[in-house]
């Protein structure tokens, strides 16, 4: 690991293929509890915030049936909203490229660069560069990448994940952030005084923005109608890359695109509202293609596909694909607030990473992100989109347990053993009966004399390994209501 | 009025003081209540861990033996809300027409406990007694899948001799989701740690909820925790009068 080339590391931490099953990956966080700390503290800010701003807005349902309405109206005509993007953007001067997958993307990128002779570029913070792992493919090259989101320069010079996709340092507190600037920046002196720390990060980034003629920025929205890309912010930086430099390159999910100019007067309230609780963001910045003497002169798009075209065909499962990254989901999870985002091996963490990503990987890997919910339904309730993710997740996981039913090792895994059994059991009455009385028989070595379990072998210990049992009632329901039957006929 | 009691098989199983409270509480208020002995399980355990074929037999099997009752009345928010929002889609995604038509004419008379008595019944005061300081937790399925509402917290409101106490972070999961809590066991045990936390601040003496899920979860935890605090379904509270008190588990 090099001091002097920041993300020199492979980011196997998020990357779904390498990454542990979700409930291994959450242990080192459960352990962790200043993370788990800043992570309930963080969302629990940014939660009463939105919470308030919803309420104040009476026609918010409407807001929202109107969001959805409008990506589900895109997604049902994806290609011919791209299409007309590609033709609007071109015609103003801008470049629009394809990207089948992770590795033509980066590709593609690269390309650009080496045609610009750039050896370094400045980055706004755009989550789809990290799911394409874009800055360890930049580094080989050779070529620098800075970051100039604040939240992104906090983790690449602190060599750390991003956690949340909006707050991607949402697990780090101000006093880590201190740390972090006061080693790599070396400013011994610097208080956490979140001003002092804005300070040192402007000083730190003017630098890049005057130097650096080359940038990459992801979109918030494409505009069909007119070939604009929109971007919102907070901070101004994103705003400095794409006006200062020469080049700009911008990536973007393909199913950014909304199709009028005028939808972004739904999306960008409910977008503001719910990712960081404001009524409006503060730096909305949209381009067009190239103006000659003014910004960069030359722009590329590059449009990312990257398993998303499949998930369209789907129809329970295509809903994932109306996201706009508001994060709002994340902010309520309570399993989120419990591990944070690492635990979900990818860039997207929380309850749409735990749809997303295993559909991004074609269901191939991230098998365990689906389970990694209780199902409360919290997220759904708050999805300025209106995406049902218990539903989604629910799809997903009968897909893995179809993987699983043709799989040799499925008879070594004793919840599935358990859960055929069981469907047998619970196909009839009479069987039922018998299982109940059976299971007292088996419980009874493992029932204290208080009437409780406190310990269980096999699965069984994975509840007892904080909760106690009641013993099994000498009596079911169903025995009490036949004796009851009997006595009064 | 007539109306069938679906106990769930967990209640059936673990928890049949609660079948026996509703029984009492029904009856009570002159319900004539039915209980037929074929039933199982809603199908909910196997919907939501994957195991959709299985689900699907579970829900085949709830519709045939409930197509023709008056009313069917349900102790559990969660199974309510599998029955709702997922028997559709299960029978949609199988093909199943006339399923598909016997569970539309069947949904509007399936109820959990709260919204029966709160609905048809139109009754808030059960006429129960209850001296003890309580806190309600709103369940999960309950709160979203359902929207009761207030119905549970008007019902206790109404019971002679109770204190209610509210509960902070009354929408956030305790952290159970069924097999949930085996597979991610330490998360779970996570969100349960900062629900009791919740919980016990309201130094009740019962935490009573809609679901013996959540109070399975919750109680577990009281008890390695040799907490004072009991866990007690709605049914059990509102069953509860002087002259027969709630039965009340070790």
């Amino acid at each position: 690991m090099s001091a002097t080339l920041p993300n020199a590391e492979p980011h196997a931490e998020l990357d779904p293929r390498l990454a542990p099953p979700f409930p291994k990956a959450a242990l080192p966080v459960l352990r962790n509890a200043q993370l788990r700390k800043n992570v309930a503290h963080a969302t629990d800010v940014i939660q009463a915030k939105r919470a308030h701003l919803v309420e104040e807005k009476q026609d918010w349902q409407q807001l929202r049936a109107a969001a959805a309405a409008i990506r589900d109206h895109v997604l049902d005509h994806l290609g011919d909203y791209l299409e007309q993007f590609e033709t609007r953007c071109t015609a103003a001067g801008g470049v629009v490229h394809w990207a089948t997958d992770a590795a033509e993307a980066r590709a593609i990128i690269l390309r650009i660069l080496r045609e610009e002779q750039a050896s370094e570029v400045i980055k706004i913070k755009t989550m789809t560069s990290a799911e394409i792992q874009l800055n360890p493919a930049l580094e080989a090259a050779g070529i620098a990448a800075s970051e100039t989101d604040l939240a992104e320069i906090i983790l690449q010079l602190g060599h750390e994940e991003p956690s949340h996709i909006v707050v991607p340092s949402l697990h780090l507190n101000r006093a880590q952030v201190r740390e972090i600037f006061a080693r790599r920046m070396d400013l011994p002196q610097l208080s956490d005084d979140p001003r002092a720390l804005t300070a040192a990060a402007r000083t730190w980034l003017r630098r890049k923005f005057l130097t650096v003629p080359t940038a990459i920025s992801g979109a918030n929205f494409l505009i069909a109608e007119t070939g604009a890309v929109a971007v919102v912010e907070s901070e101004g930086n994103g705003r400095m890359c794409l006006t200062l430099p020469r080049t700009l390159i911008t990536l973007a999910g393909i199913e950014k695109v909304i199709p009028r100019f005028a939808d972004l007067e739904v999306m960008l309230q409910v977008l503001a509202r719910s990712a960081t609780g404001e009524r409006m963001n503060p730096y909305t910045s949209l381009w067009t293609g190239v103006t000659p003497g003014d910004g960069p002169q030359r722009f590329h798009v590059v449009l990312l596909d990257n398993g998303r075209s499949p998930i369209l065909a789907r129809p329970t499962e295509r809903q994932t694909l109306r996201c706009i990254r508001c994060g709002a989901c994340q902010n309520t999870c309570p399993v989120y607030r419990q591990t944070g985002g690492h635990a979900y091996g990818s860039v997207y963490g929380g309850p749409i990473g735990a749809i997303l990503t295993p559909q991004l990987m074609h269901m191939e890997h991230a098998q365990s992100l689906p389970f990694a919910s209780s199902l409360c339904g919290a997220c759904y309730e708050v999805c300025p989109v209106r995406i049902n993710i218990p539903e989604v997740l629910i799809e997903l996981r009968a897909q893995v347990v179809d993987q699983q039913r043709r799989r040799q090792n499925r008879m070594f895994d004793p919840l599935y053993l358990g859960m055929r059994a069981a469907s047998g059991i619970l196909a009839s009455a009479r069987r039922f009966g018998a299982a109940q009385r059976l299971g007292r028989i088996a419980l009874r070595p493992f029932t204290r004399s208080d009437g409780w379990i406190h310990s269980l072998p096999g699965l069984g210990a994975r509840w007892t390994l904080t909760r106690d049992l009641r013993g099994m009632p000498n009596q079911s329901f169903r025995e009490w209501w036949a004796q009851r039957q009997e006595k009064q006929p | 009025m007539r109306a069938s009691l679906f106990i769930t098989c967990y209640n059936d199983t673990l928890f049949p003081e609660t079948g026996r409270a509703v029984v009492r509480l029904l009856e009570r208020l002159g319900v004539a209540l039915d209980f037929l002995p074929a039933q199982t399980c809603c199908g909910q355990m196997h919907a939501n861990t994957g195991f959709r074929a299985e689900a699907f037999s579970q829900a085949k099997q709830f519709v045939r033996l409930y197509r023709d009752a008056e009313a069917v009345v349900i102790p559990s928010s969660s199974c309510v809300a599998m029955i709702r929002e997922q028997y559709p889609g299960l029978f949609a995604e199988l093909g199943n027409e006339q399923l598909r038509g016997e569970l539309t004419a069947l949904l509007p008379r399936v109820y959990e406990l709260s919204e029966f008595l709160t609905g048809p019944l139109g009754v808030e005061d059960v006429g129960a007694y209850f001296p003890h300081r309580v806190t309600y937790h709103a369940s999960c399925h309950g709160l979203r899948g359902l929207a009761v509402g207030d119905r549970p917290l008007r019902l206790l409101a109404k019971v002679r001799g109770l204190d209610l106490v509210a509960l902070e972070n009354l929408d956030r999961c305790c952290g159970f989701g069924g097999t949930f809590s085996i597979k991610n066991a330490e998360v779970s045990s996570a969100m349960l740690a900062e629900k009791l936390t919740d919980v016990q601040r309201t130094r009740a003496e019962y935490c009573t909820a809609l679901d013996n899920s959540c109070l399975m979860h919750l109680g577990g935890a009281l008890h390695r925790q040799f907490a004072p605090m009991r866990t007690i379904h709605l049914a059990q509270i509102l069953a509860s009068t002087e002259s027969e008190p709630a039965e009340v588990t070790p």
